[in-house]
């Protein structure tokens, strides 16, 4: 049975059921149990498992992802959670260092089941230290799984897998994303991590595209859609394990590939993914592959500015019409920018 | 215990330290022991003392002037030996080398090549004992070159805030790699601050293991009747060079005047004389040392003639699968 509600809430739900499920799990980090709750995705959550299990922290990121990893090797599961991917750099030591690296570094006779939760930011003047996704820089890390939920059910859904796996798993959630509503199971379903998703499908072009940029590609798959250009829109969901069999099956059928990452392109997944296609499928490609992401500088804050840092359905649109060597469409009867312009910070 | 038994058993810690050392010292020229070695020799008395103190069912993690831990936590030598050559025989099956030894069924959780990494592990170790209710102590080793980590500072505010029973041992040979205090502090007593913190300090100079036993039983007592964590502040002289296995007084950095005086209050030497005063015979104590002599030649020999791991050893336990 589904139920709609949004993603925050869909967060919200997974907690409170695995929580109730497994006593070993606790949450913390800064802002947990405070009258913010992490934009509410924690609510409740003190009130129901008391202070032992859910708690507000000291700032002191680096020493609270090592206090996680030395719980998780003795028997707890642990939910570190950030406000911003930005500021779990100060515990990169503990993360690259010991995290990563602890199981292979016992010899495989610890375990550890640490969830990593952070937040990426976006719009209403975030800037440059608000808004890192960073899902390449996590991944490039042997050791670390990293998902990047685009809808609520996959909010929950690898929410609970990520709880459930013995493995140190990074998630990446959209702060923007935190008001969709969509359908969810009810019931705690775990999305398994390393499997992707079609989310819309398509015959004449592949797009796949991470976490919020997957918005985007659906967007500017509605508007190509008038001028019969059917899009196919794949969102891994998970960068490590990657699901590289869909991505594959998608761009065998439709032949063209623009790779979407939410993320700087340089040395990133977008660059891993296009080698591991060109690998498989160079044959096929009807075209190069596209690769876009995030201008290769440090998120501005004023919305023109902004704009022009992220790929959104425009610059999407534009890069089908060129692959595709199609007339550039009028889009001046058409809205974008729906989520920006609806989106109210400070936070 | 009784008094002959608990040095029995801290002569046995620190002699089988200081000879596995030595005979790593004479072979670690050859290059077949290809692994960055902090050697441990000077601060046998801490690691002995503490460890004998603190009993079953404690855990414990150290750095990666690991030898000493490590062999007073197992009193084992042939993972030990494997290790250092690399072996498939080895603690981590050749995959870890000197700065990574760690043996979970012994309670050591872990030492780390980062200076200060573990120190925030300690305190969410003891943090998943209180949680479970397990009445365990948590103690982490570390040299006074970690204090100047922001790690530390975090992690001990942490142990404090929660009142965690977690023994923060340092170990100070007064050098943070190469530096002395007066060089890296802008303070002017590192205790003084310490005790600032909702905190046990105890603090001692001396080579005597014994005296670390009994110092640490004092610190784990406050740890239970106080609900709060507990602070060591041990010093020592480490007699080789930060990393290697050669002496480096020529290195102008100290002065090896500082290094005879304390090599007269050696704590294998010093340990040996006590069992004589109450009266251990030669022939105990001979007998004791041969036996140990002889695991570490064994187990030396038993590594050197160990295969190495086999190249699908390479991947394994990266993930749980």
């Amino acid at each position: 049975m589904n139920k709609k509600v949004s993603y925050r809430d869909a967060i919200n739900q997974a907690l409170h059921q695995e929580m109730e499920r497994d006593n070993s799990i606790f949450i913390y980090g800064i802002d947990v149990a405070d009258h913010k709750r992490i934009f509410g995705s924690t609510a409740g959550l003190m009130e129901k498992f008391g202070p032992k299990r859910v708690f507000s922290t000291p700032l002191s990121e680096e020493a609270l992802l090592g206090f996680g990893l030395g719980a998780a090797i003795c028997g707890l599961r642990p939910i570190n959670v950030h406000m911003r991917v930005d500021f779990l750099l100060l515990a990169i030591n503990q993360l690259v260092n010991m995290v990563a690296s602890y199981r292979y570094g016992s010899d495989g006779k610890l375990q550890v089941p640490l969830v990593i939760r952070a937040i990426i930011g976006k719009g209403w003047g975030q800037s440059y230290q608000h808004s890192k996704s960073l899902q390449s820089f996590f991944a490039h890390i042997p050791g670390l799984k990293v998902v990047m939920p685009t809808t609520p059910a996959d909010a929950k859904g690898l929410l609970i897998s990520a709880i459930r796996d013995n493995n140190p798993v990074v998630v990446l959630e959209h702060r923007m994303l935190y008001d969709v509503e969509d359908e969810v199971p009810i019931e705690p379903i775990p999305t398994t991590i390393g499997k992707g998703q079609i989310l819309k499908t398509g015959k004449d072009i592949t797009i796949v595209a991470t976490s919020y940029s997957a918005v985007e590609a659906i967007k500017a798959s509605e508007v190509l859609e008038k001028q019969g250009i059917s899009v196919e829109v794949v969102d891994p969901r998970s960068i490590f394990p990657l699901d590289e069999e869909l991505i594959i099956k998608s761009v065998e059928k439709t032949r063209n590939l623009i790779i979407a990452d939410y993320d700087w392109i340089f040395c990133g997944f977008s660059a891993e993914l296009a080698t591991r296609i060109y690998d498989k499928l160079s044959h096929k490609l009807k075209s190069q592959i596209t690769r876009l992401g995030f201008a290769h500088t440090h998120c501005p804050s004023c919305r023109p500015l902004e704009n022009e840092f992220y790929t959104d359905a425009i610059k999407l649109i534009r890069a089908v019409e060129q692959k595709l060597k199609l007339a550039k469409m009028d889009l001046s009867q058409e809205t974008f920018y729906s989520y920006e312009n609806k989106f109210r910070g400070p936070f | 215990m009784n008094r002959k038994k608990l040095i029995l058993n801290l002569y046995k810690k620190v002699y089988l330290i200081r000879t596995a050392e030595e005979l790593i010292i004479k072979h670690y020229d050859n290059n077949e022991m290809k692994t960055p070695m902090h050697m441990s020799m000077g601060e046998e008395a801490i690691v002995s003392g503490v460890y004998t103190a603190l009993g079953q069912n404690s855990l414990t993690f150290g750095t990666y002037r690991s030898h000493g831990l490590y062999l007073a936590a197992t009193e084992e030598t042939d993972k030990f030996f494997a290790e250092m050559l690399g072996k498939v025989t080895g603690v981590l099956k050749g995959k870890g080398g000197s700065m990574h030894l760690l043996s979970p069924n012994d309670g050591l959780l872990g030492i780390s090549a980062v200076v200060g990494s573990t120190i925030p592990l300690a305190v969410g170790a003891a943090f998943a004992g209180v949680y479970l209710k397990k009445k365990q102590i948590v103690t982490v080793f570390f040299g006074d070159g970690a204090v100047d980590e922001g790690v530390f500072w975090e992690s001990l505010n942490i142990a404090c805030l929660k009142r965690l029973p977690v023994l923060f041992v340092c170990e100070d040979n007064g050098f943070a790699v190469h530096n002395p205090p007066i060089l890296r502090r802008g303070y002017k007593n590192l205790v003084n601050i310490i005790k600032q913190y909702y905190i046990s300090v105890f603090e001692k100079e001396t080579t005597d293991a014994e005296q670390i036993y009994n110092l640490t039983l004092q610190a784990i007592n406050s740890i239970k009747k106080d609900h709060m964590p507990a602070f060591l502040h041990l010093k020592y002289y480490r007699y080789l060079e930060h990393v290697g296995v050669h002496e480096d007084f020529n290195a102008g950095y100290r002065n090896k005047k500082e290094f005879i005086g304390w090599q007269k209050k050696d704590p294998v030497k010093l340990l040996r004389g006590k069992l004589k005063r109450i009266k251990v015979s030669d022939i105990e104590i001979l007998k004791l040392e041969k036996r140990i002599d002889k695991q570490v030649n064994e187990s030396f020999q038993k590594a050197i003639d160990a295969p190495f791991p086999d190249s699908y050893e390479l991947l394994k336990n990266t993930f749980y699968e």
